[in-house]
């Protein structure tokens, strides 16, 4: 792949990473919070396989592989039956509301930016100016946990930071071994088989999503 | 003598843009209502409906109301004026219109939005209820597009290293690549929906409705009649095509005349109208498919292409 055509792709799949973490911000509805985390989950395998495909390495697109099976397809699989079970499902009320909440990405942002210069600086290669994209994803996946209030899109925020760690792994180190790899993506998946029990289990109790309405104890 | 003839040639070349866009603007209204009608399963009316509508308007009798004051009828004249100033510096046809150096992309914008003002005036100076409602969700709407258009501005030009629109679509001419950078697909999708949201479009502003609730445009100018009509009517639908061209030209500038020869010019004015046509077309049909958003929810959409705008602005420092 030619210089700038590598640079530009990357940069690109990047920021569609970035662009996903947003839109989960961006939109209420669970069905299209859960469709950005599979087109983010896309979007890192892209990065993975322009990488793979950049330095000539394998075992890297092998990961990418794996980064499609279990982030683009089986984890919004899991979760868009949870949302299933209660179709119409919406984000209505946000701790914060949603254009304060895109605001506050934009922010957030540019805190990657600050934050990551001493980084970026370790790492001179085209992959390595991109960290505060993949930063910029983590930040806003953990702000989404942070602000939204049902289960599901919760879950979305945890793996919004999984996938921004991950994002920063690629373009940092470009290419992590395939067996570490291999044991964060299980354990992200056991970790979504035990949420979407979770979550389902509170639905048939509460009959919602809403995890504001565990206020109490019972036994 | 060449610099002459050379201010001779941009001036014409300006000069064929606004007649095309005057004349071009209310068909491509119409083709877009035509469109839609028909995707809807009815006839519509004829493409050239908007053209004769205007020729109807011109020709009928003109009523201002008795308390308004000067500013009403000067509204649709500044609103006309200020989008035909536009047009003509706009690399529409060709790459060196009249002016070209001010040709600036904020400079635009701040026409558009002097036009939209005075508007916005007229439809208070009128002292109905209904002007002073539309008039304040105009303004409402034109606040919040507003930084995301700046924002997209900036975004537009890193690449270029210029916000000067002719310099804009001439890097892009001379390194066609540059319109797949994450930067220009980012500013370009904020773009799209601050021009629907300025032009007054589906899902922002609902250009056929005349239900109080939900009318904005419509509420804004309803106390005009006759010839003040027809200007209002030709400003905005110019708007548009304005709009329209400036977006075509910064994602596929392929066409555009490079010199102010008239057999470019012409070549130039069929890639224009051919472009703009299909973009319009695109719109109207997912226009069919969506519903108007409500007003309260707008924010959230122009929140939205403000952050798309700031992420191309990220990725344009980011990404080399």
């Amino acid at each position: 792949m030619s210089g700038s055509g590598y640079s530009s792709a990357l940069g690109l799949v990047a920021s569609v990473v970035l662009l996903c973490a947003v839109a989960t911000l961006w939109r209420r509805s669970l069905g299209a919070i859960v469709r950005a985390l599979a087109v983010q989950g896309l979007a890192l395998a892209g990065v993975a396989t322009v990488l793979g495909i950049h330095h000539h390495d394998a075992g890297l697109l092998v990961v990418a592989l794996l980064v499609l099976t279990a982030k683009a397809v089986v984890i919004p699989m899991l979760l868009a039956r949870v949302v299933r079970g209660d179709p119409g499902s919406r984000e209505t009320q946000p701790l914060v509301n949603v254009p304060t909440s895109l605001v506050a990405a934009g922010v957030l942002t540019f805190l990657a930016f600050a934050a990551s210069r001493s980084v970026t600086s370790l790492v001179p290669t085209t992959a390595g100016r991109l960290i505060p994209i993949g930063l910029a994803a983590l930040l806003v996946g953990f702000f989404t946990l942070v602000t939204r209030r049902k289960a599901v899109s919760q879950i979305v925020g945890v793996l919004l930071v999984d996938n921004g760690v991950a994002l920063v792994a690629f373009l940092a180190t470009a290419g992590v071994p395939l067996l570490v790899e291999l044991g964060a993506s299980l354990d992200v998946l056991l970790a979504v088989i035990v949420l979407q029990v979770l979550a389902t289990q509170l639905r048939s109790k509460l009959g919602s999503f809403d995890l504001d309405q565990l206020t109490e104890l019972r036994d | 003598m060449s610099t002459v003839s050379h201010l001779v040639g941009t001036g014409l070349v300006s000069g064929v843009q606004v007649v095309a866009v005057v004349l071009g603007g209310p068909v491509l209204v119409g083709t877009m209502r035509k469109v839609r009608c028909r995707l809807e399963g009815r006839v519509g009316p004829p493409v050239l409906q908007p053209l004769i509508d205007l020729r109807k308007l011109f020709r009928k009798q003109r009523m201002r109301p008795n308390q308004a004051t000067w500013i009403f009828p000067l509204a649709p004249v500044v609103l006309v004026a200020t989008v035909a100033v536009a047009i003509a510096i706009t690399p529409l046809v060709t790459t060196q219109p009249a002016l070209s150096s001010s040709s600036d992309l904020f400079v635009l914008v701040y026409l558009l939005i002097v036009g939209s003002t005075v508007l916005a005036l007229a439809g208070m100076d009128a002292g109905t209820a209904f002007g002073g409602m539309g008039s304040s969700r105009a303004v409402t709407i034109g606040a919040l597009a507003e930084p995301a258009m700046l924002v997209t501005i900036l975004a537009l030009s890193i690449g270029a290293h210029s916000s000067n629109l002719p310099a804009i679509v001439q890097g892009t001419l001379a390194h066609p690549g540059s319109v797949a950078t994450p930067q220009r697909l980012f500013a370009l999708g904020a773009l799209v929906i601050v021009i629907v949201a300025e032009s007054g479009r589906l899902p922002v502003d609902n250009p056929a409705t005349h239900l109080e609730l939900t009318m904005i445009h419509e509420a804004m100018v309803l106390e005009y009649s006759g010839p003040d009509l027809a200007l209002v009517t030709a400003g905005q639908s110019m708007r548009l095509a304005l709009l329209l061209g400036i977006f075509v030209n910064l994602v596929a500038p392929w066409g555009l005349s490079t010199s102010t020869q008239s057999v470019e010019v012409v070549v130039g004015l069929v890639a224009l109208a051919a472009k703009v046509a299909f973009v319009g077309i695109t719109l109207s049909v997912f226009e069919v498919f969506t519903a108007k958003v409500r007003l309260f929810r707008l924010p959230e959409l122009l929140a939205g292409a403000f952050v798309l705008a700031l992420l191309g602005v990220v990725s344009g420092l980011v990404v080399r």
